[in-house]
């Protein structure tokens, strides 16, 4: 009996692996490590939906395929290392999981606050369903909340926070809410429609302290201003899950780095036998856009690259050629979307690589479409509502 | 044939399906989903990707 394929990470890019390995004709054993104590769920509905409702676990776990039923599931187990010449991991508890290939899908976790909290609580960060339902509890009427971080994350748990009645101030580094994504123009229409609704945003850097007595009481901001606060939200971004795999050789300098192939790249640029990454913790080239390999955090990409991985995996354990799927470029169309209360942001493309943008549709106080560019090559494009228009433009983002 | 359902209460019309399966899926001018019921088999690969891709996970195909 040969070892299975072991994926490490328990989410939706470790899902699709599984999925596209079946897709592929392996039928081998596959195993799943997962840090967290659930089957893969959905995520985004944790800063909307879940955050304002009740809804528990079982509204947003991914279907489990047919083709993937019998795969065995480690959850509630973090990987805690790797040994490339002996093909195992090592799971928290000590037991270790020999294995055939190894997909890495360690996804990331958000940067903690940047100060000691000093054991001071009210103090949240939003990644996993177990944040949400924690902070969700705590989203009452009249609560002062601080979030640092202006964001994705920020910005909709701001939305949700402000119509379960709170009190909200945003911290932004930025001038802008959203403004790597969005650039300045559209940015600021973002903070104006937040600022309607009633949150307050702030130009800072980051924390200096936190005032307290056992709970967060006063946050002391490093430019010395000081606002009360009941509680906080980091959403100052994330940090790829790689400690783990310290050491074994393999490139981590942000994220794994990979082939279009998905397959791991060593510190010395050689190809890693039997390993691949996925998800939100793989860094790859998008010909797309450029040849820097970068690390996406947009919904569709987990999916994207899982799929692509298990398909050229799966093909390989069988003995097929894989050359052919080598060859085809790895150029997926990152989107990106957010809901914060009626404004429907949608985009394509990576609109952060820009130096402008344009607005061709619509009003900006309204509904809008904006294109982004670099050196006046199309990069992306962006809009609030309008999304017929904004999908039209997914056939302009071409190979070279 | 193939049959396709939409839970229209979890759908938010984020159109990614349209772009995996566009002669079953579009966005119609007021932004709302709009797709086919039953569809050729020979569309199954797509409305699987578009299954896979939906943010809200509200698509599914019926037997």
């Amino acid at each position: 009996m040969s070892a299975p394929v072991v994926i490490v990470g328990g989410s939706l890019a470790g899902l699709r692996s599984a999925e596209g390995l079946r897709r592929a004709g392996y039928a081998g054993p596959i195993k799943v490590i997962g840090n967290e104590p659930y089957l893969p769920y959905n995520r985004p509905p944790l800063s909307k939906e879940l955050l304002s409702g009740t809804g528990d676990i079982d509204e947003i776990y991914f279907p489990i395929k047919e083709s993937v039923a019998d795969v065995e599931w480690v959850l509630g187990k973090a990987a805690t290392s790797l040994d490339i010449q002996e093909q195992k991991v090592t799971d928290l508890s000590g037991t270790s999981h020999p294995y055939r290939a190894l997909v890495i899908a360690t996804g990331l976790r958000p940067k903690p606050l940047p100060v000691d909290a000093n054991g001071i609580s009210g103090i949240h960060v939003l990644r996993t369903f177990d944040d949400a339902v924690a902070l969700r509890k705590q989203l009452l009427p009249g609560v002062k909340v601080l979030i640092l971080g202006a964001g994705f994350i920020g910005c909709e748990v701001a939305a949700t926070a402000v119509k379960a009645g709170c009190q909200v101030k945003v911290v932004a580094r930025t001038h802008e809410p959203m403004q790597e994504a969005l650039g300045k123009t559209l940015g600021r229409e973002v903070k104006r429609r937040h600022e309607l609704m009633g949150v307050e945003f702030v130009k800072g850097a980051s924390v200096f302290g936190l005032i307290g007595d056992g709970h967060v009481e006063r946050v002391i901001l490093d430019s010395g201003v000081i606002y009360d606060a009941d509680l906080v939200v980091v959403a100052i971004g994330s940090l790829p899950n790689t400690e783990w795999l310290e050491g074994s050789g393999i490139d981590i300098s942000n994220g794994v780095l990979v082939d279009g192939g998905l397959r791991a790249v060593s510190s010395n640029g050689t190809l890693v036998e039997n390993v691949f990454a996925v998800g939100d913790v793989a860094r790859y080239v998008n010909p797309l856009f450029d040849q820097v390999p970068r690390r996406v955090e947009h919904w569709n990409l987990p999916t994207e690259t899982g799929k692509r991985a298990g398909l050229i995996l799966g093909k390989y354990l069988n003995g097929e050629s894989i050359a052919e799927m080598l060859a085809e470029p790895f150029a997926p169309l990152p989107s990106f979307w957010s809901d914060q209360y009626d404004m429907h942001i949608l985009a394509f493309g990576m609109t952060y690589l820009a130096d402008r943008s344009e607005l061709v549709a619509g009003e900006i106080s309204g509904e809008c479409v904006f294109e982004y560019f670099r050196n006046d090559k199309l990069v992306g494009v962006c809009g609030i509502g309008m999304r017929p228009t904004i999908q039209s433009y997914r056939t302009k983002f071409l190979l070279p | 044939m193939i049959k396709v359902e939409v839970d229209m209460n979890k759908c938010q019309h984020y159109g990614q399906c349209v772009f995996e399966a566009p002669t079953v899926f579009k966005l119609n001018a007021e932004d709302k989903l709009e797709y086919v019921a039953e569809v050729d088999d020979s569309e199954r690969d797509n409305v699987e990707a578009a299954v896979d891709i939906c943010p809200m996970q509200a698509i599914r195909i019926a037997q």
